[in-house]
Order: structure tokens, then C-alpha cells, then sequence
């Protein structure tokens, strides 16, 4: 039922799912682009609360910096052959992935303790709204990783053109989620600088 | 594979096919045959192309006499306000308040649901899924010979998705409360405040809930349409031998998919606003004689994030019903479509500038005059490419050996509606003039016939045209051309006076005009315009009537290709099989018009380029 009319294409050059990523990459990039032009036009109007974002996003951007290498190696090591890397660096990158949510929180509570709450002022609701939504795309890839994992271990490693597929698809929108955040964070620095 | 339905045994097409066609293997595969093996996988749960098509298309057109019918509850309203309406109350209950005397009159919350209901129903459900979600459907795979969609299931998840989207909707038209009623554009603060009005409450919660399973349903077409017509065209198919049809609805799904999720940061912003107490857009309010606690809130940011999309959705709505009309008036008028380039090319600058002139909805809303004078200029520009457009429509017709069709018919019918609210368009992007028109008659004249009107005589041209490519059968031909010309008299009688009313001030969205002296002038005009529009809407219900009935018994199709068109969609069998080509799929030779050239009345894409055939000078 679920095979796809696509997979019998051979003739051009990028697949078809990989490009339909792609653009579905760049319609959430769209979105992210809405967020931060809000903020700049709501940050021109005036009545806009001045605050230093917590030191602990920018950790969080080496650990979400990091997971992109763990599963850039993972990818690497597939193709490889290389079994072991290939699956503790990705039960590492998921990890990394896990660590990343917990810091945004930790980063949330970070902003509360120092007087920006959600509600507190326009400034502080957009770094809370927009990090919330980076976080569930984070989540999406998360369950990306999983299934990731779950193939890592439960089959045989064995470099199909349909498993390479699929792991260059996680491996794309991890990337994308990862690029997304240090934008996000370098918008949010140069804003409030 | 023979096709047995077909009446001459071997078809010249299918050994233009065989002989030149590309060979992928679909058919060894065993899922090439048996995809749709049972009654829910056709029907209901169907990955086919086509029958998504269909599923879009009949949905849409559901949605399309429920936003119908309610426009001409708030008509009989604004034409007759003294009439009783005790009537309705069997249908709209509660909301038909009938007093002493026993005479009924409509609630006026309720009739600013019923205005914000036809609104959101017909751009989003109507003209954006049941227009570009059919005709994208239905024509990208087979125009451009590709087996289906690049993910087949992914665009059955884009129909289940517009589904639940009407789903909720219809659900939200239930409630004790009514469904929400601040205007199809959902400004704050009657979005984000729930106890701004009735409908604000669970009527708005289940609005903006069903909007964001559109704009997901949008989003899951988009990306299809896109890479299908980027990953998925077969051998000798470049861009520039496409159908404009393929143009629009590739640059349509690429608008949509840049705009949509635009109006989703909006609409997330606004649940905050409503849930969570934060003040994106909501600043120092009193309700009820109460302050709140919001403060520093820009409802002006919420009209930049929305027509940031709602702007290009007017493009998202016109652009497609643009492509049909080239090609059915190309088609039958048996000329190539004069001027394709510069047809692409508009297609393409209209789409730029579609995001560069949002502000020109909000004029009045209190954004500096001074960048308004940009928006001013952009939005004016719109109107070059607009003009190439309608004079290359112009142009292949004229000296043409026209066919006067149903499907031609509204073709024409399209380029005079186009023409008359594009022009109005002109008075309206100038900031100066709108201080007069602003929300006034004027300008619903403008954007329902440019948009709404028109966008309906493409679907209209589209639907006659590829009815039997759908169903196998035609449609009456008397009854729609009475169809034709009732609707094209009728819209005119409806939208026409509404110009004079704007000029004079008039205001739209109110409930009634009995108490202001300068209108009572337009009493006799608001009443025919209100008869008008009950005619015009009967003259759709004829077109239903002759849509269900060609289903199962209109004339059957006997010519594979009866309208003698060059497009691929033609060289498939008559009864449409999954996978589109019993063998192999077509390759393309040439490009998509040429009709009447060197003295042939249609040379079709699958014939190869003869030795002594003139040079194609496109």
C-alpha cells in the first residue's frame, strides 16, 4: 500500500523524497521567518523589555552543534561499513538530541528566574514562542532518530539504496533543525545586543 | 495491454507510445495493477490521483452550496431587513428571533457569522482546495506523464486532511454559541479575546483549528505538486514544453507553500494571545467596563503576518483558474496560446509581487503613508503582467475557428471578469483613493468578481473541459451554457451595483442600513442585488443538477480525445487506469500548442518533430 509511485524513477538526479524534504524544509524556514519579522516589527514599535539571553542557550547550541557531527559520523560510518560507530553514534546523537530539550527548558527556567516570564513582556513571549517552536521540530526529528536507531540495530547492516535514502533524509532534517537554531540564537543575540 | 473500451482496437496514440515511449517497468511490478484492490481503497482511502481529484473536487463543491446558501441568508437580510424571516427558523434555530407579532428577523451575531463563514468557506474550501486541490491533481501527473503524484500517500494524507479541516468547521456551525463571526481575516482582538463576542469563544478555537489542518492539508499538496513537476516529468518534457496549466499550479503550490505557514506564526501567536495570557497583539483593553491585563500588543502585527499570506492566497485562488482558461482557450479556439514565454513570465512576476504588496489591505490601519507609497507601486505593477495575460488571451482568440462550448464559454466569461475587477483593482491599490473605498461595497464589488466570480468561470471551464477525462462521460451542453449565461448575467446583476453603493460610502459588513439617511437612496438597489444573487445561485444548483447527472448518465465518451487537444492527459485510455499509461509512458516531442500549424488542425506532444515541418518560432 504505502510503496510510492516515486521509487520507480530513476532517470533524475536528486530523489524525489529528498527534494519533497527539501521544500518542506523551507516552508518551516518560511515560518521561522514570519516569528523573527514579528519580532523585528514589534520590537520597533516600541514598549519592548531589554533583556540578555541566559548563557545557557549558547551551550545548548555546542550541544545541538555537537549531534550534528555524531550523526554526520553515524552517516559516514554507515556508508563505511563500519557497524559499531555507525550505531553508537547514533544512540549518542539521539542523546545529544534529549540533552538539547532538557537545556531549552533549563534555558526557560533560566528566563523566568530572571523576571521574564511568558506574559512578563512581547520581547520575552517571542523567545519563548519561538524556541517552543524550534523545540517540536526538534521533536520530530527526535522520532526520526528513533526509527533510525530501531533499524540500526533490529537489521543487518547492509547499504541499500533504500536505507541510504532514509537515513540521509534524517540526516538532512537534522542538520536543517540544527542550522535553524544557531540562526535563531544569532538573530536573538543580534537583536538584544 | 490493449485497451478493449476503446472502439478503433489499436490506437495511433498507443503506437506513438509503444514505438517512442519510455519503458519504467511500472506495470511488472505487481502493486502496478493491483494498488486499488477494495471499495474503501477506491473511494475513500484512495492514493490514485485522479480519484483525489474527484474526492477534492465534490468536497469542494459541498462546501461551495453551504457558502452559497449563507450569502443568501445575509442578503435577504441587507435587501429586505423588514421581511419576516420566521421561515429560516426551522434551519437556523435560535438565531431567528421572532417576536410578538410573530415576525422573525436574524440575529446580528449570527449575521456576522454567516459573513465570516461564506468568507473563510470560499477562499479556503472552495477556491483554494476544491479549485487548485482538484485541477493540480487531477492534471500535473497526466499532463507531464507521470505514473502519479511523487508520494501518492502523502497526497491521500492532503485530502483526509482538508477533510478534518471541514470537518471541524462544519462541527464549529453547531455550536450554542455559533461559530466564530470577527470577519474571514480573524483580527484580533475579536480572535484573540474570547469573550470579545459569542463567536469569539469555541467558535474561534475550532476555526483556527480547522484552518491549521488546511494549511497542513496545503502544505502536503504543495510539496508534492512541486516535486512532482520538478522530479516527475517524462523524457522530452522541459519547463518550457509544459501546459501553462502545469505553470500555474507549480508556481501556485510554491506561493502557497512560502505563504501558509507564514499564516500559521500568526495563528500561533493569536492561541498564545488567547490561552496563555502573552500580548503579541493585544494592548491596553477595556471589556465590559473592565481592564484587562494585556498591555504592548500590536494588532497591526497580526494584519502584516496575515495578509503577509493573504495576499498570495488571492494568487493561490486566481492563478490556477489563469492556466485553465489558456488552455481551454487555446484548445478551442485551435490556436497555440499566443505569447507562452511572456504567459510564464507574468505567471512568474505576478508571484514575486504577490509578496511584496500585502500592506495594501491595511491603507487605513494606521501604517506610515509614506511606506505606503511603495506598496502604492508594486501593487500598480501587478497590473503589467495582469495586462499580458489578458491581452494574450485576447490574442489567441481573436481570428481563431472558436468552438462555442460550455468550457470556452466560461473561458471568455473569465477574461470579462477578469478585466472588469482588475480595473477596479487600480482604484483600490492607490492609498490616496482608498481613503474613500475602504470597506466599502466597493470593494467586495472588486475582489468578488476579480477573484471570486472569475476563479469560479475557470473551475467552471476546467470542470466542462476534463469532465469526460474525470468521468469518462460529457455534461449536458444546453444546460451549461444556460449555466453560462445565467451565471455571467447574474454575477454582473449582483456585483455591478455594488460599485455605486461603494462609491457612495456605503459600508460593508453591516447589518442593516435602515438608520442611516444617506443609504436609504440604495434600498430598491440592495433588493436587486438580493434577487439577483438568489437567480444567479439557482442557476448553480443547475449546474450541480448537470454535474451528478453526466456522472452516471451523460453521453458517453467514444474518442479518447474529443476536444483534438495536443496534451498528454488525452493519449490515456478512456476509463482511467491507475498509472495513467497501460504501457509504456509517453515522451514528449514538442511543446504543448501547437494547433493549426502547417495546415494541420493539431499536431499532439507524442508526435515526433517531422523532417519537413516548419520551425517552431515560440
Amino acid at each position: 500500500m504505502n510503496a510510492t509511485v516515486a521509487t520507480e524513477y530513476t532517470r533524475s538526479k536528486i530523489h524525489p523524497k529528498k527534494f519533497a524534504l527539501g521544500v518542506a524544509c523551507a516552508s518551516i524556514l518560511m515560518m521561522f521567518a514570519a516569528f523573527t519579522s514579528a519580532y523585528i516589527v514589534r520590537q520597533a514599535a516600541g514598549n519592548w523589555l531589554e533583556f540578555r539571553l541566559p548563557d545557557i542557550f549558547y551551550i545548548n547550541t555546542l550541544v545541538i552543534l555537537l549531534s550534528s557531527a555524531t550523526v554526520h559520523g553515524s552517516y559516514l560510518a554507515f556508508k563505511r561499513g563500519k557497524t559499531q560507530a555507525y550505531r553508537v553514534l547514533l544512540v549518542f546523537t539521539l542523546i545529544l538530541g534529549l540533552a538539547f530539550l532538557a537545556l531549552q527548558y533549563q534555558g526557560w527556567q533560566a528566563l523566568t528566574s530572571i523576571g521574564v516570564e511568558l506574559t512578563t513582556n512581547p520581547s520575552g513571549s517571542f523567545v519563548y514562542v519561538i524556541s517552543g517552536v524550534h523545540a517540536a521540530h526538534i521533536l520530530g526529528g527526535i522520532a526520526a532518530l528513533i526509527v533510525a536507531i530501531i533499524h540500526a540495530f533490529a537489521l543487518t547492516h547492509k547499504v541499500t539504496p533504500a536505507r541510504k535514502l532514509r537515513f540521509e533524509m534524517t540526516l538532512i532534517y537534522w542538520h536543517f533543525v540544527d542550522f535553524l537554531w544557531v540562526y535563531l540564537l544569532v538573530f536573538f543575540t543580534l537583536q538584544q545586543s | 495491454m490493449a485497451n478493449v473500451a476503446d472502439k478503433p482496437l489499436v490506437h495511433e496514440d498507443d503506437l506513438l507510445i509503444e514505438e517512442y515511449g519510455y519503458d519504467d517497468h511500472f506495470h511488472d511490478h505487481h502493486h502496478g495493477d493491483k494498488f486499488q484492490s477494495n471499495f474503501v481503497t477506491t473511494y475513500f482511502f484512495s492514493q490514485d490521483h485522479k480519484m483525489i481529484a474527484k474526492q477534492f473536487l465534490i468536497t469542494g463543491m459541498f462546501w461551495a452550496i453551504i457558502g452559497g446558501l449563507m450569502s443568501l441568508v445575509f442578503r435577504l437580510q441587507l435587501g429586505f431587513p423588514e421581511e419576516n424571516m420566521a421561515w429560516l427558523k426551522p434551519v437556523l434555530g435560535k438565531w431567528i428571533t421572532v417576536n410578538d407579532a410573530g415576525i422573525g428577523s436574524l440575529a446580528p451575531e449570527f449575521y456576522y457569522a454567516l459573513v465570516t463563514m461564506h468568507g473563510t468557506i470560499l477562499v479556503f474550501f472552495v477556491l483554494t482546495a476544491g479549485l487548485s486541490g482538484t485541477f493540480s491533481n487531477l492534471l500535473i501527473p497526466l499532463q507531464i506523464g507521470a505514473r502519479d503524484m511523487a508520494s501518492p500517500f502523502m497526497n491521500m494524507l492532503s485530502y483526509w486532511f482538508f477533510f478534518l479541516a471541514g470537518v471541524v468547521m462544519f462541527f464549529s456551525l453547531f455550536l450554542n454559541t455559533g461559530p466564530f463571526a470577527g470577519g474571514w481575516t480573524a483580527y484580533p482582538p475579536l480572535s484573540a479575546l474570547p469573550q470579545a463576542s459569542s463567536g469569539s469563544g469555541a467558535g474561534m478555537t475550532l476555526w483556527i483549528v480547522s484552518l491549521v489542518f488546511f494549511v497542513v492539508s496545503v502544505l502536503l499538496g504543495g510539496i508534492n505538486y512541486i516535486t512532482t513537476v520538478l522530479n516527475m516529468r517524462t523524457k522530452g518534457m522541459s519547463m518550457w514544453r509544459m501546459p501553462l496549466t502545469i505553470w500555474a499550479f507549480f508556481i501556485t503550490a510554491i506561493i502557497g507553500l512560502l505563504s501558509f505557514p507564514v499564516l500559521v506564526s500568526a495563528f500561533l501567536l493569536v492561541t498564545f494571545d488567547r490561552s496563555l495570557g502573552t500580548s503579541f497583539f493585544l494592548s491596553e483593553i477595556f471589556i465590559g467596563g473592565q481592564a484587562l491585563d494585556h498591555v504592548g500588543g500590536s494588532p497591526i502585527l497580526y494584519q502584516h503576518l496575515f495578509w503577509f499570506l493573504g495576499h498570495p492566497e488571492v494568487y493561490i485562488i486566481i492563478l490556477p483558474a489563469m492556466g485553465i482558461v489558456s488552455e481551454v482557450l487555446s484548445v478551442h479556439s485551435r490556436k497555440p496560446i499566443f505569447g507562452y514565454k511572456a504567459m510564464v513570465y507574468s505567471i512568474l512576476a505576478i508571484a514575486f509581487l504577490s509578496f511584496i504588496v500585502w500592506a495594501h489591505h491595511m491603507f487605513m490601519s494606521g501604517v506610515n503613508p509614506f511606506i505606503s507609497n511603495f506598496f502604492v507601486i508594486f501593487t500598480l505593477i501587478i497590473a503589467v503582467p495582469s495586462a499580458v495575460k489578458v491581452f494574450n488571451w485576447i490574442a489567441t482568440l481573436y481570428g481563431g475557428n472558436i468552438r462555442f462550448n460550455s468550457a470556452s464559454l466560461f473561458g471568455i466569461g473569465f477574461v470579462s471578469m477578469f478585466i472588469s475587477g482588475g480595473l477596479t483593482g487600480i482604484f483600490l491599490g492607490n492609498s490616496a483613493i482608498d481613503i474613500q473605498l475602504h470597506d466599502t461595497y466597493f470593494v467586495v464589488a472588486h475582489f468578488h468578481i476579480v477573484m471570486g466570480v472569475a476563479a469560479f468561470f475557470g473551475m467552471y471551464a476546467g470542470i466542462y473541459n476534463w469532465f469526460p477525462k474525470m468521468y469518462g462521460r460529457f455534461m449536458n451542453e444546453t444546460l451549461g451554457k444556460l449555466h453560462f449565461w445565467g451565471t455571467i448575467v447574474g454575477a454582473y446583476a449582483v456585483f455591478w451595483p455594488m460599485h455605486y453603493l461603494g462609491m457612495a460610502g456605503v459600508p460593508r459588513r453591516y447589518y442593516r442600513f435602515d438608520s442611516f439617511a444617506a443609504f436609504g437612496s440604495f434600498d430598491l438597489m440592495n433588493q436587486f442585488i438580493t434577487i439577483a444573487a438568489i437567480i444567479t445561485f439557482g442557476f448553480q444548483l443547475l449546474f450541480v443538477v448537470n454535474f451528478f447527472y453526466s456522472i452516471w448518465k451523460g453521453k458517453k465518451m467514444t474518442d479518447r480525445n474529443p476536444w483534438k487537444a495536443s496534451t498528454l492527459e488525452w493519449t490515456t485510455p478512456i476509463e482511467g487506469i491507475h498509472g495513467n499509461w497501460p504501457g509504456k509512458i509517453p515522451t514528449v516531442q514538442r511543446w504543448a500548442y501547437d494547433y493549426g500549424k502547417d495546415g494541420k488542425d493539431f499536431i499532439p506532444q507524442i508526435q515526433p518533430v517531422g523532417a519537413d515541418e516548419s520551425k517552431d518560432e515560440h
